[in-house]
């Protein structure tokens, strides 16, 4: 336990169940990111996988919409420190995605529209854990919320979700992304509380 | 940054009335490694069962030895903003972390134009960069457009209207959005491509654009600036709210 701050008796708080420590859950869907919103045309929009070797998968949108399609219902945590239950989201799976992409990477850098980057372990893209999700709550996804088209990485933090992804370099080695140089946890698993480096 | 952040204990020694609803809380940090103007950190508070609350508050102002100070401005119906303002007393302990945050900064050795957007509490980040200019000696030209409701909701009245006049290369512009003061040229409006113009850089200048607030504020600004023609890349962006 912290040291009590007289006199502060927080929010009524429920029974219901555990969100990751220090999460506080929001009905709206805050927005967080460095710069101007990219808007990306569906004409030249293509999601590309480099391997380590430097072959590339790509993918129009036509090609990208074509496959087939998961609905994931999740909790999403910011490490801003809101949650929110229960999003609705649709998109293509990385195994999917991953599906006959010869590698023996470990690591992963996805990348943005607008120069955003953020690494994960390859593991944790695949499993059924994670996808390029291009609709939410029954929409398109909208441009500030990373619409055409973000990874979405429900069990890490949410900037680990990259928005207006445009492709995923497969490595041998950890290479920290945008936030991770500026002082962010590498992996940013919310049960541990991994927010800023060291942690 | 690879070592730890830790949680540390603070104390109010100070509090100033900005606005009817936002204040500034001087704290005291024994220990405080120093920061960056546009730098936040984590405060946290325990309640005497031991439930915890944390939020994020951008640094208004350049460390004075272990000082600190915050900007609070109350969102009705929080957990911890209004307790800040009305409960949080002097010599009352909580716990602060920081600082965070390693792009949404200036650093005095910058001398690229610059402007700084902010929309209500989206100044005090910005704040902290005026006020570091001025303590670095630094000649950056900087331009500060404020977007605020009414001429009351100004953070830093004075203070802004007494560097306007004396910091060299600081130019403030207001926009009111519900009521403007006499004499203010105009009517309430939204920031629009001509404040933008009227107060901004051309992009051949190439300035660093640091626009902060609200969300609809930042995505309108960051979208006009880049419509206008500057660099994405060179226009950074902090939000503070949700969305509506
Ligand atoms: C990097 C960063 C820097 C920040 N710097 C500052 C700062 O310098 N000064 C400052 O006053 N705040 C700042 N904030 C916002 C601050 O962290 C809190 O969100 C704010 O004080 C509200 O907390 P609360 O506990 O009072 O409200 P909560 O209990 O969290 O929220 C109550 C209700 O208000 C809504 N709400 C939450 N935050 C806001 C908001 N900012 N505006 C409008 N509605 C909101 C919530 O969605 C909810 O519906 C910053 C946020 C970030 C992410």
């Amino acid at each position: 336990m912290g040291i009590v701050t007289p006199g502060f008796q927080g929010r009524p708080r429920s029974a219901e169940p555990a969100l990751p420590p220090g999460q506080y859950l929001t009905e709206d869907f805050p927005v967080l990111s460095a710069g101007p919103t990219p808007k990306v045309p569906l004409d030249t929009w293509e999601f590309v996988i480099t391997t380590e070797t430097g072959e590339e998968v790509r993918w129009s949108w036509a090609e990208f919409t074509a496959l087939p399609q998961e609905t994931p219902t999740v909790d999403i945590h910011c490490v801003t420190r809101w949650s929110k239950r229960q999003t609705d989201w649709q998109g293509v799976s990385l195994d999917v995605l991953l599906d006959g992409v010869d590698t023996e990477a470990t690591y992963a850098l996805a990348h943005s529209y607008g120069g955003y980057t953020t690494n994960l372990p390859l593991a944790d893209l695949r499993g059924g854990r994670a996808w390029v999700a291009h609709r939410y709550s029954g929409r398109d996804l909208p441009p500030e919320h990373g619409g055409p088209a973000r990874l979405l990485v429900p069990h890490l933090y949410f900037w680990k979700s990259a928005k207006w992804v445009r492709g995923i370099r497969l490595k041998t080695m950890d290479e920290p992304g945008f936030w991770e140089t500026a002082g962010y946890h590498d992996y940013g698993d919310p049960w541990r509380e991994q927010r800023y480096a060291g942690d | 940054m690879s070592a730890a952040l830790t949680w540390r204990v603070a104390r109010l020694v100070e509090r100033r009335v900005e606005t009817p609803t936002a204040q500034t809380l001087v704290l005291d940090a024994p220990g405080w490694p120093g920061h960056l103007p546009g730098q936040h950190l984590d405060v946290r508070l325990t309640a005497e069962d031991g439930y915890q609350a944390a939020r994020s508050y951008s640094l208004a102002a350049p460390a004075e030895g272990d000082r600190i100070a915050l900007t609070v401005q109350r969102v009705p119906d929080g957990e911890v903003s209004p307790y800040l303002i009305d409960v949080y007393a002097p010599g009352d302990p909580v716990e602060v972390r920081g600082p965070v945050g390693g792009w949404f900064v200036w650093r005095p050795e910058q001398d690229t134009p610059v402007l700084l957007a902010a929309g209500g509490s989206g100044v005090v980040p910005l704040m902290a960069m005026v006020r570091a200019r001025r303590a670095a000696g630094s000649r950056a030209p900087f331009r500060l457009l404020y977007s605020v409701r009414t001429p009351d909701d100004v953070f830093y009245a004075e203070e802004l209207r007494r560097r306007a006049r004396d910091d060299e290369g600081l130019d403030i512009a207001y926009v009111y959005t519900r009521r403007a003061p006499q004499g203010w040229d105009g009517e309430p409006h939204r920031v629009g491509p001509a404040d933008v113009t009227a107060t901004g850089w051309p992009p051949e200048n190439q300035p660093l654009c640091y626009v902060c607030g609200p969300t609809g504020f930042v995505e309108s600004v960051a979208d006009l600036l880049v419509g206008l023609g500057h660099q994405p890349a060179r226009v950074r962006t902090e939000r503070f709210g949700p969305t509506g």
